[in-house]
């Protein structure tokens, strides 16, 4: 008899298959992402043995509680988990699966995509010429700054800043970072390690977040961080939105401290500032970093073999926790 | 010894108008021209500097008075300045090469990244407050890094980008009349034939020069031979795409998005561009960076200057 599995978001169409194919599933239908009372529901409704999921199901300790018993795995199609309280499933003796490594490519890509796009005003180009650019544009007008050559600060050193780090090398930057603790060499790769967060910031012509959320990074970048940025600075975040004050780098961006930011996610989603709406000198995505159908395909794919382990009594492929 | 009068067709850069102010008697132009101001301007000045868009061809080149004996153009190309007016009135013309390099490829990464994963897309959703929430199917792209990258014109520009796409593990294909010497190619892979260097293209990148040789290069023809679902960026020239070539295979999905910062007939595009949702569109600012604009400034004011004082400078053309 197949596992029976709530697939309570919506997902790719490969995942879908795949989840009907191996599973008894019950599967999301839309238009949105199932809520935490419909995907209990289900799961109740269902005795499901385990729930695929995503960032939208914020699986509180309430949440947890509320589980039917029938449910023993968690799975989570992210590489964030801070909309899981990891430790109330854990006393319940549920496994908490997540997706990390297969979407690290892809999320550096659109780390870079965003870097490129703040720095160059790539967006704000594009709303120039879709309102139909019929004025000339003179030789110091409208000028990005260069990216090649410059240094920039990555916080938060883990799979996805050392993939965005491998990126800044091919232009040439000076990849500083700040983490918990000093990579390896063959980990680091020529990057400048700072314990102190605050003594990298000055040397910092780019930064880009790539830290874990949660109460221990809250509003890591405030107004104290970006006035120690140099004069004209990018930001760029592709982490959680929980890392900044975003009032702080309203400020910033309107003073014209910081010349542009580049941001995929928000304290707020997708509720987020609209404040930011009102700048040139943002790029905005509405939290895209792994949105390709490759890395959503694996990201699904991940979360199944997570699933069909626990359930087959084998070690989580990703688990939360190891006992 | 007075400093040498430079007319100087348009806005500079701060930077650069206050090195102009500096080491020459500049006339500063607060704003754009038009054309027909320059003769007026140029009366008495030893330079003219001047920038694309100002057509300097035959007739206004003959008129110059005698006292102009270099023009300077804040651009590489030269294509608005008649060479052979300028040789036969004695004037010598020196331009801005090799500094655009390095902001021309970040232009076209940019573009390859931008386009592939839907970044106009994404920000006009979310910027009008339409953003409803996370999907996991919301805005699916194509992942970028791991790609095959076609470069199709291999020169400093082209090399440069093959640097950058190196950082993606991109696995570069190159089309050119030559092929590079190993220390130029790396690890680049080399066609003589649009035939086997087409099919390879997951992501197109045009870095060619125009002109008639590779006039609407990029036809329904080989846009055709291309891999489905392919990115095509152009941060060259305009004239290398066939724009309803381009636009049928964006409208069809065969091309999966383009990214452009030149067009054929600028400013005045193929306005079917502008209804496209799958395409990124730039200015042509390929080298609109503070330090790239300064340093072409530098350059070209370097090249007025050793002119005048009856050297032959490396930025010399024709």
């Amino acid at each position: 008899m197949k596992p029976r599995l709530v697939l309570a978001c919506l997902t790719t169409t490969n995942v879908v298959a795949r989840a009907r194919a191996e599973f008894d599933a019950i599967i999301c239908s839309g238009p949105d992402d199932m809520t935490v009372p419909e995907a209990t529901a289900a799961a109740t409704a269902h005795r499901a043995d385990g729930i695929l999921f995503a960032n939208t199901l914020p699986l509180t300790e309430a949440a947890i509680a509320g589980l039917p018993d029938s449910v023993r795995v968690l799975a989570t199609s992210s590489v964030g988990y801070d909309h899981v309280d990891v430790a109330a499933a854990r006393a319940r003796g549920i496994m908490v699966t997540n997706t990390p490594g297969v979407l690290d490519e892809c999320t550096a890509d659109h780390a870079m995509m965003l870097l490129l796009a703040a720095a160059r005003r790539g967006i704000e180009y594009d709303r120039i010429m879709r309102q139909g650019w019929r004025y000339r544009i003179g030789q110091g007008d409208l000028l990005g700054v260069r990216v090649t050559g410059k240094r920039v600060g990555i916080l938060g050193m883990g799979r996805i800043g050392r993939a965005f780090a491998r990126r800044a090398r091919g232009f040439d930057m000076q990849v500083l970072y700040h983490g918990r603790s000093r990579l390896p060499p063959e980990l680091e790769q020529g990057a400048t390690y700072f314990a102190d967060f605050h003594a990298m910031l000055p040397h910092c012509d780019f930064l880009s977040i790539h830290a874990p959320g949660g109460p221990a990074t809250d509003r890591m970048v405030d107004a104290r961080a970006l006035s120690l940025l140099p004069e004209g600075a990018v930001l760029v975040n592709v982490a959680r939105g929980s890392l900044v004050d975003e009032d702080a780098l309203l400020a910033a961006l309107r003073s014209g401290r910081l010349f542009a930011a580049g941001l995929d996610v928000f304290r707020d989603e997708p509720d987020f500032d609209l404040r930011f709406a009102a700048l040139d000198n943002v790029v905005l995505s509405p939290h895209i970093g792994s949105a390709t159908r490759e890395t959503r395909d694996a990201m699904g794919f991940r979360a199944l073999d997570n699933i069909a382990a626990v359930l087959a009594n084998r070690p989580a492929i990703d688990p939360l926790w190891r006992d | 010894m007075a400093k040498p009068v430079l007319f100087v067709t348009r806005r500079l850069p701060p930077s650069i108008e206050a090195q102009a102010a500096r080491d020459f008697s500049a006339r500063l132009t607060p704003s754009d021209v038009p054309i027909a101001d320059v003769l007026a301007g140029a009366a008495g000045a030893d330079a003219i500097l001047c920038c694309p868009g100002d057509a300097m061809d035959a007739a206004l080149i003959a008129a110059l008075p005698d006292s102009v004996k270099v023009i300077g153009t804040f651009s590489v190309g030269y294509d608005h300045v008649d060479l052979d007016a300028a040789r036969s009135r004695g004037i010598r013309v020196c331009n801005t090469p090799d500094v655009l390099s390095v902001a021309t490829a970040e232009c076209a990464m940019l573009l390859i990244l931008a386009a592939a994963r839907r970044a106009g897309e994404g920000e006009r959703m979310v910027r009008s407050g339409a953003w409803q929430g996370w999907a996991p199917t919301q805005l699916l792209g194509t992942q970028v890094s791991g790609r095959r990258l076609g470069i199709f014109g291999m020169g400093r520009i082209g090399r440069e980008l093959a640097r950058m796409a190196r950082g993606f593990e991109m696995e570069v294909h190159y089309r050119d009349v030559a092929r590079l010497p190993p220390e130029l190619e790396h690890d680049a892979i080399f066609h003589d034939n649009d035939d086997s260097f087409l099919p390879m293209c997951e992501v197109l990148s045009l870095n060619a020069p125009g002109g008639a040789g590779t006039r609407h290069w990029l036809t329904g023809g080989r846009i055709a031979k291309l891999p489905r679902g392919a990115v095509v960026v152009n941060a060259a020239r305009g004239s290398l795409v066939d724009d309803q070539a381009l636009v049928a295979a964006l409208r069809e999905g065969h091309v999966a998005a383009a990214g452009l910062d030149v067009y054929n007939n600028e400013p005045h595009l193929d306005p079917a561009y502008l209804g496209l949702e799958n395409v990124v569109l730039l200015p042509h600012l390929g080298s609109a960076t503070r330090e790239t604009r300064d340093a072409m400034g530098r350059i070209v004011l370097a090249g007025i200057a050793a002119v005048l004082a009856g050297q032959a400078p490396r930025n010399l053309v024709g």
